[in-house]
């Protein structure tokens, strides 16, 4: 099937041409990094964990998009699911390419990462999480390559492949799960340490995933011959809409919890983040937007025309998919490193190097799922006739 | 046609991993029988730690005192970084309220104010680096000890994320331009690896004390067994009272501060 | 018998076959000259029997293993004293055992990972950590060859 997506429109290769103009900047600025050290970065001893590792925790979340339509359409039957599904699990595989690639990027000695599985460790959540993430890739590909192509032969897929199916579900919640478990059992990292750290990421993932997933299809919708159904994105919304809402009802308790207890160390965190702590309050901005991003995504999709104006639903996706960007891709991680072990605020900005490799890990996610999209895309479009 | 073609990819993919597995086998059989000993004057304990009489301290602190912290930068390779958030640190001082950031009060003594207190690696009994160490590169020693294998080191900084003392460094650039003078018997570190004070390990397996220890003048560092009751450091704990940093956290930190 | 996209697949075979036969073809011909490189120091010339901790041939096939095995035994399980077949004890340190006799890194290491090809600056790179005797690098900073505590 690899074969289809060497051929296509003037649009596609442009686009493939401009993903690997940015991923050819990314590496070229990776190269200077993998010379120099991550000296070329913005991080240092207090904020030890930048940009790469919050794109990673974030884009873990978008890895869900598939869940979200693999656990209605084959346990509860959902059958507008049916069409859309492949979608979902392709965009989870590139969601953990990316995930891997972060990972691999903000590691200060890469050629020993190895060392993970030849020194297995299970009290280490650092090892788990190498373990469900390269599981999750690996379940997904089995899964979305040998649907597809019995849908392209006009068969049924393989046994087999049922069980994966059902152990892909379970295994979407602990990717969620042990990456939440990452950060949230660390002692002296307050603004981490949270018993609903997990139950966040799941819902900022069941939230986040499944809004680009929608956006992703009416682009799909609007350039190929193939219609995911409007049912599908319905349902998607919905599910969108749920998730969104307990994703802010969460926010709302971490915030509750510290400021109602008083809690220095609860509260300083979530102050650096939003007011600004010792006259340092570099976040501020980013976390206002994405206050007024997450109000505005809640409002547009309990609006009763969000189902009828495409317009409206893009809107509403878009506000959804930046604002847990921005809580969970910018503010979660770098937060948890201000104040420091020592309660001074040592702030963080990325540098443009830094900036470049974050760009080529996202644009060589999207390369692969435009790939993967225009082979899922062609697949339809000659089952359809 | 495309069926047969297929098996045959399968098979050979099978044979390769055969094939390669023969290697593993082969490492397995060669076990080594070499035999590898302890030096007879090493220091032994069950649990190494460090008393640090502040007040002692601080009276050398008068006169600009930094003995210990340049013994153990020299002893150790620990490279100047002019960048701050770049800093390699083993031993350093940092103000009361920053050593011990939830233990102020407005109404403090202005002799506790801002007087520097030592800090390094607390070599915690409970340590949280080795409980998140993907590798085993930092973990506990039989005596009590949390050890970094600079060797087997990933650089994920995970552990750095788990300290609660802030003790730990990653070497964010190459550090040998910076260090100006290049102790010969102790090696330096790569760029990309996460390093602390390991209470001179190498020190210890030759009978010799801690540098800081040995370098301190006014005999303000008590290094000894916290599981000996008649060792030097068991008998000043009983007899000063102490704290150590965060003792909250269920750590158990092997660092104590003799006030 | 017909190949389908016999053209690819010959082109692929073809550019395949000149890539992976590269370490062959790339250096043929070149002329290299031998390591020759000159191993005594003045410590192993006032040695009685000139010995190494294993037999030469050993060291010079196994001595990567035989330091990997060191540290690990060294930083991992504490033991800093190796016994060597012959029943000397040594200490499990380059830069205290090997380099006491070895102290000529340029003829006695390079010349032969050079020869081997080895020669790029972190392959091996245990001397980017490893402190060479009386190494003298530009930008590196000055090794002090005297044991003092500085105070």
């Amino acid at each position: 099937m690899l074969e289809r997506a060497l051929s296509g429109s003037a649009g596609y290769k442009r686009l493939l041409g401009g993903l690997s103009i940015l991923m050819g900047l990314g590496f070229i600025a990776y190269l200077t990094q993998w010379e120099n050290g991550l000296m070329i970065t913005g991080m240092g001893r207090d904020v030890s964990w930048g940009l790469y590792i919050s794109q990673f925790t974030f884009l873990v979340g978008v890895a869900a998009s598939a869940v979200m339509v693999v656990l209605p359409y084959y346990i509860h039957d959902v059958k507008v699911f049916g069409r859309i599904t492949i979608l979902g699990e392709f965009l989870a595989i590139a969601a953990v390419i990316m995930c891997v690639t972060f990972v691999l990027v903000d590691l200060g000695k890469p050629m020993r990462v190895l060392n993970v599985l030849l020194y297995p460790t299970p009290w280490s959540m650092l090892f788990w999480d190498v373990v469900v993430l390269n599981g999750y890739l690996l379940l997904n590909i089995l899964i979305g390559w040998n649907v597809l192509e019995a849908e392209r032969k006009g068969t049924h897929y393989p046994k087999w492949v049922k069980p994966l199916i059902y152990l892909s579900i379970p295994w979407a919640v602990s990717i969620h799960t042990v990456t939440a478990f990452l950060i949230a059992g660390l002692p002296g990292r307050e603004y981490w340490l949270t018993a609903i750290m997990a139950a966040r990421f799941l819902a900022s993932a069941f939230c986040s995933g499944p809004a680009l997933l929608i956006l992703l299809a009416l682009i799909v919708k609007k350039y190929t011959k193939f219609d995911p159904g409007k049912e599908a994105i319905d349902k998607l919304l919905t599910i969108v809409t749920y998730a969104m809402l307990i994703s802010v009802f969460f926010v709302i308790l971490e915030v509750f919890t510290a400021f109602y207890s008083q809690i220095p160390g609860h509260m300083e965190s979530l102050k650096y983040l939003f007011v600004g702590l010792d006259g340092k309050h570099a976040l501020v901005p980013f976390m206002w937007l994405f206050v007024i991003l997450a109000v505005a995504g809640v409002a547009l999709l309990l609006h009763p025309n969000v189902r009828k104006n495409e317009k409206l639903l893009v809107a509403a996706c878009c506000c959804v998919f930046f604002s847990m960007y921005l809580d969970k891709g910018v503010g979660l991680i770098i937060g948890g490193f201000i104040p420091n072990m020592f309660g001074q605020v040592h702030q963080y900005a990325p540098t443009l190097p830094e900036l470049m490799i974050v760009a080529g890990v996202w644009a060589t996610g999207f390369f692969v799922l435009t790939i993967l999209y225009k082979i899922a895309v062609s697949v339809k479009e000659e089952v359809q006739g | 046609m495309d069926k047969s073609k297929r098996d045959f990819l399968k098979i050979g993919g099978l044979c390769a991993l055969g094939l390669s597995s023969l290697e593993v086998a082969d490492a397995f059989a060669k076990s080594h029988a070499t035999k590898f000993l302890t030096n007879p004057q090493a220091s032994h304990a069950k649990r190494w730690a460090m008393a640090i009489d502040v007040k002692k301290c601080w009276k050398a602190e008068k006169k600009e005192c930094k003995d210990c912290i340049l013994a153990c930068d020299w002893a150790h390779n620990i490279p100047d970084i002019p960048v701050k958030r770049q800093e390699v640190k083993w031993l350093w001082n940092e103000k009361y309220q920053n050593a011990f950031p939830d233990m102020e009060n407005e109404l403090e003594p202005e002799e506790v104010k801002d007087k520097p207190f030592l800090v390094l690696c607390n070599h915690c009994t409970n340590a949280p680096c080795v409980r998140v160490c993907p590798t085993q590169a930092t973990f506990k020693s039989p005596d009590g000890i949390t050890m970094m294998d600079m060797h087997r080191c990933i650089g994920c900084r995970y552990c750095m994320a788990a300290c609660p003392y802030g003790a730990r460094s990653f070497n964010w650039r190459d550090p040998r331009p910076f260090i100006k003078k290049i102790n010969p018997a102790y090696p330096t570190r790569d760029r990309g690896v996460v390093e602390k004070c390991d209470f001179c390990v190498e020190r210890l397996a030759v009978g010799k004390i801690p540098a800081c220890v040995e370098a301190c003048k006014d005999k303000a560092l008590i290094f000894g067994d916290l599981d000996d009751p008649n060792s030097e450091l068991r008998k000043a704990l009983a007899s000063r009272y102490s704290i150590r940093r965060k003792p909250e956290l269920g750590t158990k930190p092997g660092v104590y501060y003799l006030i | 018998m017909k190949i389908y996209d016999g053209k690819y697949i010959l082109v692929g075979l073809l550019v395949f076959g000149v890539l992976a036969t590269f370490p062959i073809w790339f250096d043929h011909g070149k002329v290299v000259a031998p390591a020759n490189p000159s191993l005594n120091t003045p410590v192993i010339d006032a040695m009685m029997s000139k010995h190494c901790i294993l037999p030469k041939a050993q060291m010079i096939t196994e001595h990567m293993k035989l330091l990997n095995v060191w540290r690990t035994e060294v930083v991992r399980y504490g033991k800093r004293v190796y016994v060597a077949p012959s029943g000397k004890k040594y200490e499990m340190s380059l830069e205290t055992e090997c380099f006491r006799c070895h102290s000529n890194k340029a003829q006695f290491c390079d010349r032969c990972h050079n020869f081997a090809g080895l020669d790029k600056a972190t392959d091996p790179y245990c001397f980017s950590c490893h402190v060479v005797p009386s190494e003298k690098k530009p930008g590196a900073g000055k090794v002090a060859m005297v044991h003092k505590e500085s105070k």
